[in-house]
């Protein structure tokens, strides 16, 4: 977590939040790090719509297949932060 | 045969939101046609509308469903909720698979899918929410109740317009006498954008009076088309049986008679279809016309259909033969949830004695030869209602109601 195009965690949850919402009863400020997107109350069409957003923020291409792999918020941002292909940060 | 009956009212409505302050406006009067204000109606003939204001849907709607519902689904799920909790009715004590979900509908989530479209066209494919893979489509009010409840019974939405309503309670009736033993029914439909708003002027009965109290006068001689306004109303549909055994507070009246009927094609000089649909109704209720205490009209407010719905109700019931209203006056069409709210109204008018004025029209046109009410509630007792209901493209749908304490 040091340049500035790399996503965190608060990032992620930020996003989580705009795009799908928070399930009753989970508090993603809480230490969500490995707990599993489902455990979190997302199902894929909500992992679609935050990854979208994810892209459109960051200007990265994550592959489908590989996202459905990334079942936890630490899975998904290595993904976004070693594979992902970031460009300028927008 | 076993009865169905209405044990839950939930009503989100322009000139009230909630079951008890939509009747305390509608008796007194109020109603909730106004200029638009959703978005600009400048380029538009028609510019009023009834708005349901005061509608916070974070107060009511969990985050998660935020993102993924349009206003129509949110105000769909809100009056859910009330009329859940107006029939007392401990959802985990019945069966998933012992539970349904019929709903009306016209043109699904248009303020949704306008939105998305919108990010489509602007800025591209990469913009365009994820969920309007469902969240745009006509039957997602069903399945999002459905989902948020867990009813996995039979379940279903219809597609009639304004006639939408009455088909749904129909249909949901079917299933319960079928042996599913509650089945949540009704319509709610919300379509104030301009894609919305658009293919309903192209129908061409639409106001095009920018007054509010002279725009939408059924039965005058003054009509020129109607105002369309959002909400409806959710009914929750028991086996009598059942919601007895489960010691249902209240059941609201029976639904005992319905009936759908096809226009003719235009040019075939075949008569209309309401007065059919009106008189199988009665029949399937078991009833005659003499025996209906109240007709709920459809109310198009365009002369030639005032005309031929007079001309049902007095060829059934003769000249003056029976009260008829038409609170809708102060809602405006509400596409598929009109005939629902209706429902709604005929069955608190059941329940206290009272049938709602007709607004804005001082009296019916003499050529009619209806006892409109008009001016202000009329006091009397009433067993049975009729409420009647076309939708744009020839349905037509009667529905009966009947008191059932006595």
């Amino acid at each position: 977590m040091s340049t500035g195009s790399t996503v965190t965690l608060a990032d992620l949850t930020r996003m989580l939040r705009e795009s799908a919402g928070e399930e009753e009863g989970v508090d993603l400020d809480g230490d969500v790090l490995d707990v599993s997107f489902d455990d979190l109350g997302y199902d894929s069409l909500a992992m679609l719509q935050v990854v979208g957003q994810i892209q459109r923020e960051y200007g990265v291409r994550l592959p489908d297949e590989t996202i459905a792999d990334a079942e936890t918020p630490r899975a998904l941002l290595t993904l976004i932060n070693t594979t992902g292909e970031i460009s300028q940060a927008g | 045969m076993t009865a169905a009956v209405v044990t839950g009212l939930g009503v989100a409505a322009p000139n009230g939101l909630g079951t008890e302050a939509f009747w305390k406006a509608t008796l007194a009067g109020r109603s909730g046609l106004a200029a638009l204000t959703r978005f600009d109606p400048a380029q538009y003939p028609s510019v009023l509308a009834g708005e349901i204001k005061g509608f916070t849907a974070e107060d009511h709607i969990p985050s998660r469903l935020m993102p993924q519902t349009d206003h129509m689904t949110r105000l769909a799920l809100a009056a859910t909720d009330w009329a859940i909790g107006d029939a007392g009715a401990d959802l985990r004590q019945l069966p998933e698979y012992g539970m349904g979900v019929v709903t009306a509908a016209s043109g699904g989530a248009v303020e949704f899918g306008q939105r998305e479209l919108e990010n489509l066209w602007s800025k591209g494919k990469e913009y365009v929410s994820a969920y309007q893979s469902f969240a745009w489509f006509y039957a997602v009010n069903t399945g999002q109740i459905s989902i948020r409840h867990k009813m996995r019974g039979p379940s279903g939405v219809l597609l009639t317009e304004q006639a939408g309503g009455i088909d749904a309670i129909g249909h949901a009736r079917r299933h319960v006498r079928k042996g599913t033993p509650l089945v949540v029914s009704g319509g709610v439909d919300a379509a104030l954008c301009p894609w919305g708003w658009v293919p309903q002027i192209a129908s061409g009965r639409m106001s095009t009076v920018a007054d509010p109290d002279r725009a939408y006068l059924p039965f005058s001689a003054d009509a020129c088309g109607y105002v369309v306004g959002e909400g409806g109303a959710v009914v929750i549909l028991e086996d009598a049986a059942s919601a007895r055994e489960r010691g249902a507070p209240r059941v609201y009246g029976e639904v005992a008679g319905y009936a759908a009927t096809m226009d003719p094609a235009p040019g075939t000089g075949r008569p209309a279809g309401l007065r059919r649909a009106a008189e199988n109704a009665i029949a399937d209720a078991g009833l005659t016309p003499g025996d209906i205490d109240v007709v709920f009209a459809d109310a198009a407010g365009v002369p030639e259909l005032d005309r031929t719905e007079a001309a049902a109700i007095t060829g059934l019931f003769g000249r003056h033969g029976v009260p008829v209203t038409a609170p809708k006056t102060m809602t405006g069409r509400l596409l598929a949830g009109g005939a629902a709210l209706d429902v709604a109204t005929a069955l608190l008018s059941l329940r206290d004695g009272v049938i709602p004025p007709t607004v804005n029209v001082r009296a019916p046109a003499p050529e009619h030869g209806l006892d409109l009410v008009t001016g202000g509630p009329r006091d009397t007792d009433l067993r049975s209602a009729l409420v009647l209901a076309r939708g744009y493209g020839g349905f037509n749908a009667a529905l009966v109601l009947r008191r059932t304490d006595g």
